[in-house]
């Protein structure tokens, strides 16, 4: 166990972190050249493609130090955007220590930070690594201090290296092996294995990825979930290497994988504690920080026959995406569906892609929202996150929103830009910093609402690509919201109410309106398109009937290629939406969602 | 296996009689707008009759009577009275018809001379149905067509003359460069002969034809819908006031008695056979077609084996859906019945009356002039 390290990195996003990964698996592992690819932890593609990391990966690392012996380096990868914070803190928790990446050119960040205080939460030790040292731009003294004022960490401690060139990998190395403590327990307690990660593999079922802190486990033995008191015999443990390797057992200190038959998805929780069941643990390890969804939307299936497809693949998603939360919806318009809770904007994205991409489900999500508050007339509070749910208004004393604090570096010549799309979504509050010279920080308070839908699009497109955005939680404030339907012929289209602020209503009525009426195509029947707010019409918008549509001819030997279309429709009437008697293609959920090409 | 020569086909016998459609799969030239296989090889005659014969022997006494024989094309007046007489003399031979079966023949202008009508009175045609399109030599020009107005209106004096108990003539309108002044003109200057029955056809740029290659390259344009709505609505209009009733999307009849008495079994799941390449049949649920290409048609029959390219049995909800489809384009309409088999059948019917598209007239959903316009978006409001 003396010869066991476990840790993580963390880092803003873009300091560097897949780049140091990826060189002390090559400093350490013969990686055969047919492998050998960028971000090798990054295993989805949506991972590659974005150039982020979504779920925390592990791999152990043989490494003969200077003393002459040899280590198991456990490397668990985190991801480094501010919606998964969930996954950093799990990951954490199976750590013994950390590599806090900072960018010499950049220096400290925000998620630095964020990062370095969920380490200190769990106890962990800091080696601060900067970075990017072989850049000109690169401010190493400068770095140091920031360190030292803002992280409140000693500056000496710090390697330097350059992951990009090479640069400084065996000096990380070697203070992961001295300044990192070997992991304690014992391998003669009863077992207490943490679960911290697990995938669903179609032939194995599900594979667990735990941190053993007590004890052994071994193919053959009986294994218990302490939560559900659920127990499993051991097909098979093993090490990470670039893929998975069998091994005989699984020690204290040890990081590994599992696989026991466990079929039911549900039945592996994340945060849960495995002991044995002939002798198990006393009590179980503690629990992980619970998962706080910020941003909420409804998905359907396309097709109402593949909701218990959906259901299907949302469960096993969430047993490798813990953060996601979900329960049963319904809608008029689109059946039976789930209401979901995201991390954040990023995270429902990659919810949306990834469900699409590894379970093939094609899916309606609903224009998302955030959690309101109301405190009604009778004193209670009411939390809502689903227009659904809203309140009788004649019932509301109080309504809130929650708000965000918005960091956005740009360059100088946008922040007249910025300044104005920050007043367009309501923004408060502005602060100005200059990090560096001809680039500014600019700190709204916005209302989360406001960022929710195509805020990050807009910023891209004002600051032609050179916008930062992050943002932090910032608590709630009062606000006055308003309930908008809208209605199709007079009917309510349930799944695109919204929740807004008063003075948004009409601009988003217009807008919803005006993306329907391009989206749903003429039927034989005029096509009234109404946004309103309780009995009050704010916006209206119509489509007109069908005048001429029939082909000339039809004899005999046209009658079949008619009926075939007809039957084609047919089929293709599965996967559109009727409210009353209008059709509204998948298309136009989508289209209220997307930012107008101006 | 032998199309059609069942017993079950026997039975589908029961009802109306059946009618006959006899394929002519040559022409002198090809038509612009035309999507359909020909042959200008007019040396295949003798072969391709040799093989309608052998095709005809096939069904021998699996229909009853037919009381209809359409001969269509392609142009069957390109043959000659001779071959004709062949045509008509084994078909008589292998197939019995009802008294006063109603013998119609497709002719273009060009084709018809004096002889040649008297010819077809003394073989027993009954209907002349006259490929006219247009009485303006600019448009028969833009449309390809190897007749000018005055052969047509020489050919529709004497085919009226001739003493067939209804001539039927083709019109195409909405060409490029037509005015609703100058069809009504058209209309107009036709009338005066008070032929029996109409068809006018929306001029329609098919898939892979020499019109639609030059409408992509923009040489010219078509109506737009509101222009063809316009169209559409004039011609029924304007011949509703002369006597002649819309009874599908293109056919106008001078009275009921006059309406193609052939054509509507097509629309009414009557039973016919049809002979000849790329001719469709339907009996008894089933529905088989020909090779469409004339020289693989004459190969499988030379070989002694089916022509047939393709067949379905049509199962009860695709006769449904069969039956709206074609009910929709005609004023014979659609059984409620059929309507209110689907989910929202009840409430799409209301709308439908509501709007002025659809009337009900003895449990029929009859498509109104505005119906009729939009018949290809009426049956998807039925749909299971």
């Amino acid at each position: 166990m003396q010869q066991i390290r476990n840790f993580s990195i963390i880092a803003h996003i873009d300091h560097g972190k897949s780049t140091l990964a990826d060189r002390l698996i090559q400093a350490t592992i013969m990686v055969p050249e047919r492998l050998r690819r960028d971000q090798m932890l990054d295993t989805m593609d949506l991972e590659r493609e974005r150039g982020i990391t979504i779920k925390s990966n592990t791999i152990t690392l043989p490494y003969v130090a200077a003393d002459g012996q040899e280590y198991a380096l456990n490397l668990i990868d985190t991801p480094g955007h501010v919606d998964f914070s969930y996954e950093v803190s799990r990951a954490l928790a199976s750590c013994e220590g950390v590599l806090l990446l900072v960018d010499a050119s950049q220096g400290v960040e925000a998620q630095t930070l964020a990062n370095l205080y969920l380490a200190l939460e769990h106890d962990l030790a800091i080696i601060p690594v900067i970075n990017k040292i072989d850049l000109p731009q690169a401010d190493i003294p400068g770095t140091k201090e920031q360190i030292r004022r803002e992280l409140g960490l000693d500056p000496e401690s710090a390697v330097l290296c350059s992951a990009k060139e090479g640069i400084g990998i065996t000096e990380v190395l070697e203070a992961i092996v001295r300044r990192i403590p070997p992991p304690r327990g014992s391998p003669e307690e009863p077992l207490r294995a943490l679960i911290f990660d697990a995938q669903y593999d179609s032939f194995r079922g599900t594979v667990v990825s735990l941190r053993l802190f007590d004890g052994e486990v071994r193919p053959g033995d009986v294994i218990r979930l302490m939560s559900t008191r659920a127990t499993y015999k051991v097909e098979e443990v093993g090490l990470f290497g670039l893929s998975r390797q069998p091994a005989a057992r699984l020690r204290a200190g040890q990081v590994g994988y599992l696989i026991a038959g466990i079929k039911q998805v549900s039945d592996t929780r994340i945060g849960d504690t495995i002991t044995l069941d002939a002798r198990p643990a006393a009590a179980p390890l503690p629990g992980f920080k619970e998962v706080k969804p910020v941003v909420f939307a409804s998905i359907y299936p396309v097709s109402n026959d593949d909701y218990p497809a959906l259901a299907d693949a949302l469960e096993k998603y969430k047993l490798n995406d813990a953060s996601l939360v979900y329960q049963k919806d319904s809608s008029a318009a689109l059946g039976q569906g789930f209401r979901c809770g995201f991390l954040g904007l990023l995270h429902l994205e990659i919810v949306q892609e990834r469900l699409a991409r590894e379970f093939g489900q094609s899916l309606i999500m609903t224009v998302p929202g955030v959690r309101y508050e109301f405190t009604l007339t009778d004193g209670t509070t009411l939390a809502v996150d689903n227009p659904q749910h809203y309140p009788d208004p004649v019932k509301i004393k109080e309504t809130r929103e929650p708000y965000i604090r918005a960091s956005i570096i740009i360059p100088e010549r946008y922040v007249g830009a910025v300044m104005k799309l920050c007043l367009e979504r309501r923004g408060v509050n502005p602060h100005f910093i200059n990090p560096s010279p001809g680039r500014v920080e600019l700190r709204y308070d916005l209302p989360l609402a406001e960022v929710i839908i195509d805020f990050y699009d807009k910023l891209k497109s004002v600051t032609q690509g050179y916008g930062s955005f992050d943002y932090e939680l910032i608590g709630y404030r009062p606000s006055d919201l308003v309930k908008l339907d809208i209605l199709l012929n007079g009917e309510k289209v349930d799944a695109l109410s919204m929740i807004v602020h008063r003075e948004r209503a009409r601009e988003w009525a217009v807008r919803v309106c005006e993306r329907l009426k391009e989206e749903i195509p003429r039927q034989q029947f005029k096509i009234a398109i109404q946004g309103a707010i309780g009995g009050k019409v704010i916006a209206r918008e119509t489509i007109s009937a069908f005048r001429k549509d029939v082909t000339a001819k039809c004899y005999g030997g046209d009658v079949t290629r008619k009926r075939k279309l007809l039957e084609r429709q047919k089929e293709g009437k599965k996967r559109l939406k009727m409210v009353g008697s209008v059709t509204i293609p998948q298309s136009a959920f989508v289209a209220v969602l997307k930012t107008k090409n101006e | 296996m032998s199309e059609g020569n069942t017993e079950k086909e026997k039975e589908g016998a029961q009802g109306p009689a059946p009618g006959l459609y006899v394929h002519v799969p040559f022409c002198r030239g090809k038509c612009p707008y035309c999507g359909f296989h020909s042959s200008t090889d007019l040396t295949l005659v003798p072969p391709w009759l040799a093989a309608l014969e052998e095709e005809a022997g096939r069904y021998r006494e699996a229909f009853p009577a037919f009381d209809t024989l359409y001969l269509g094309g392609g142009t069957p007046s390109l043959l000659s009275l001779g071959d004709l007489e062949r045509l008509l003399a084994f078909v008589r031979r292998l197939f019995a018809f009802a008294p006063g079966s109603e013998i119609t023949l497709e002719a273009n202008p060009d084709d018809l001379t004096p002889d040649k009508l008297r010819g077809y009175r003394e073989l027993g045609i009954t209907r002349l149905s006259l490929g006219v399109q247009s009485l303006e030599d600019r448009e028969l020009r833009f449309l390809g067509r190897r007749h000018t107005a005055a052969q047509a209106e020489w050919a529709l004096n004497a085919a009226l003359t001739a003493g067939f108990a209804a001539v039927a003539v083709d019109l195409i309108y909405g060409l490029p460069g037509q005015s609703l002044l100058t069809w009504e003109s058209t209309l107009n200057r036709l009338l005066a002969y008070r032929p029996q029955h109409l068809s006018c056809y929306q001029l329609t740029a098919e898939a892979g034809t020499i019109l639609m290659a030059r409408l992509e390259q923009g040489e010219f344009a078509l109506p737009g819908e509101e222009d063809g709505l316009a169209f559409f609505l004039f011609t029924s209009e304007f011949l509703g006031d002369q006597g002649y009733c819309h009874y599908e999307v293109s056919n106008f009849a001078r009275g009921q008695e006059n309406i193609s008495r052939h054509n509507r079994k097509y629309w009414q799941h009557v039973p016919y056979l049809g002979l000849g390449p790329a001719a469709h049949s339907f009996a008894e649920g089933r529905r088989w077609w020909n090779q469409a290409d004339l020289t693989a048609y004459l190969k499988a029959l030379a070989r002694g084996e089916t022509p047939v390219a393709g067949r379905e049995v049509l199962t009860p909800e695709q006769l449904r859906l069969e039956a709206l489809l074609l009910g929709f384009r005609t004023r014979f309409g659609v059984e409620v019945g059929l309507l209110l088999a689907a989910p929202n059948g009840q409430e799409n019917l209301a709308r439908l009356r509501e709007t002025g598209l659809v009337e009900l007239s003895d449990g029929l959903a009859i498509p109104t002039r505005e119906g009729l316009a939009v018949a290809d978006r009426l049956p998807e409001l039925f749909l299971e």
